[in-house]
């Protein structure tokens, strides 16, 4: 497998998304620090919640898992270990896998019925991303994925803001299985590539 | 799967589009690999940066709930060489957590049978009934488990499921012992941040029937009164587990498989 440049390990996120402070905010709330946990809130809400709308799509749903998304952290926030990732990739990938089990448990369980659908609505997703839009944080990122090939990007957003498995995606786009795991992990290291030429 | 191939889902793995057996296997992967557990770091950074396009505030309310909810909610303590023996116990603090104020929406319970479909991957292997002699209790020891007493009850029936890669499991209920007791084999360990949650099933009802250590190899007495059930069954679910299930099973034991 091709091997990887190593990222530092203090703070590998651009400015912006990894702010320095989200670290000591979660060990001042593994001690149980609730003005900590606000101020935690404060910062990564939008972003947690924006991340976990976009795959859950249903708004109602999406604000419980954001909210439990929040507690977990509160709970959890002595597990984070500053040495394995920056503090807003942990939340991000805490926050990112309870909604794709919500978005995958309500399909096994046959239960995206009409009952959500009739009672709330997402919002269009372009709306959604119009938000955000504006930041520089964001066109920068925007950017960065342009370097990637139309092929893994594809299949990069289908996993991610998609939630679907690499198997999924590989049949939604008509490849072979061992092609669409290669082809995230391959946009993956581009895009962060990208990001990292830009710091 | 070969080592090679293993390897290559890190990307997949980063960003949560691995199936829940594939998750459970590459953790175990992880566990020895510090090669892919230094890539999936590095992949879950990059993976981050796109959370950034999707930018959206909770509403204000949600502030508040959340503030008022931790206050009832201890925070775990760090991770040491000797809290290994308390993971089973943090799994169960899990279940001190609210469900969200707005969770009304949450589904009924309802039998698997509506699930059967999606449980179709597994073949269920009807034994009839099979006398477990295999672990016959011990007759000169006073006390005689509830497990061994099931295990060697003479009404003992056994539904065995094979799971994929290779793992197995098999439930022996007695309706004569009132329990049933679930033997597992090869069993991945549930995904991180997971537990694998056993259930009953009386008259299209789950009943939560005790959470599975992380073990590949165990017996384990399910909680709850079996005589009358008409399934058992495993789910994922998140630790601390589930008063119902949020997830089809992963094993399915239809009880009337056995005769």
């Amino acid at each position: 497998m091709r091997p990887l440049s190593s990222v530092p390990s203090g703070d590998p996120s651009p400015e912006g998304t990894g702010s320095p402070g989200l670290a000591g905010l979660l060990r001042r709330i593994a001690r149980g620090d609730e003005a900590a946990f606000a101020a935690l809130y404060d910062q990564t809400a939008a972003r947690v919640h924006g991340l976990v709308l976009r795959v859950v799509r249903d708004r109602a749903q999406a604000e419980e898992v954001t909210q439990e998304a929040f507690l977990q952290v509160w709970r959890q926030a002595s597990r984070y270990d500053e040495n394995l990732g920056s503090a807003h990739s942990w939340l991000l990938t805490l926050a990112h896998r309870r909604a794709v089990d919500r978005v995958r448990s309500a399909e096994s369980a046959g239960r995206n019925d009409t009952a959500y659908h009739g009672t709330t609505h997402a919002p269009p997703h372009d709306t959604t991303a119009e938000a955000a839009e504006s930041s520089l944080e964001a066109r920068r990122v925007h950017a960065a994925l342009e370097t990637l090939t139309a092929a893994q990007r594809e299949a990069l957003q289908l996993a991610y803001f998609g939630g679907y498995t690499h198997t999924e995606v590989a049949a939604m786009l008509e490849l072979p299985v061992g092609t669409a795991k290669t082809r995230i992990r391959d946009g993956l290291i581009r895009l962060r590539d990208a990001m990292g030429v830009n710091q | 799967m070969t080592t090679q191939d293993i390897h290559a889902l890190s990307g997949a793995y980063a960003v949560d589009a691995l199936d829940d057996i594939e998750r459970a296997r590459f953790e175990q992967h992880l566990a020895v690999c510090a090669d892919c557990r230094a890539e999936v770091a590095s992949l879950q950074e990059s993976a981050g940066l796109l959370g950034a396009l999707t930018d959206v505030a909770p509403p204000p309310e949600m502030r508040d709930r959340l503030l008022a909810g931790i206050k009832e909610i201890r925070p775990l303590p760090p991770e040491t060489p000797s809290s290994i023996e308390g993971i089973g116990a943090a799994l169960h603090a899990d279940s001190s957590v609210p469900s969200s104020p707005s969770g009304s929406a949450g589904p009924r319970r309802r039998g698997w049978r509506l699930l059967a479909a999606a449980a179709a991957v597994l073949a269920i292997v009807g034994t009839g009934t099979v006398a477990v002699v295999e672990l016959t209790r011990d007759d000169s020891t006073q006390t005689v488990s509830t497990a061994e007493r099931v295990l060697s009850a003479e009404d003992a029936t056994t539904v065995a499921v094979e799971l994929p890669r290779g793992a197995h499991a098999r439930i022996v209920r007695s309706v004569s012992e009132g329990k049933a007791v679930l033997v597992t084999s090869d069993m991945p360990p549930a995904p991180d941040g997971k537990v694998y949650e056993l259930w009953l099933q009386h008259d299209d009802v789950m009943v939560p029937a005790g959470l599975m250590p992380d073990d590949s190899d165990q017996t384990i007495v399910l909680e709850g009164d079996a005589a009358d059930a008409s399934a058992a069954g495993i789910t994922v679910e998140p630790d601390g587990g589930s008063e119902e299930p949020t997830s089809a099973p992963i094993a399915l034991f239809d009880f009337s498989q056995t005769t």
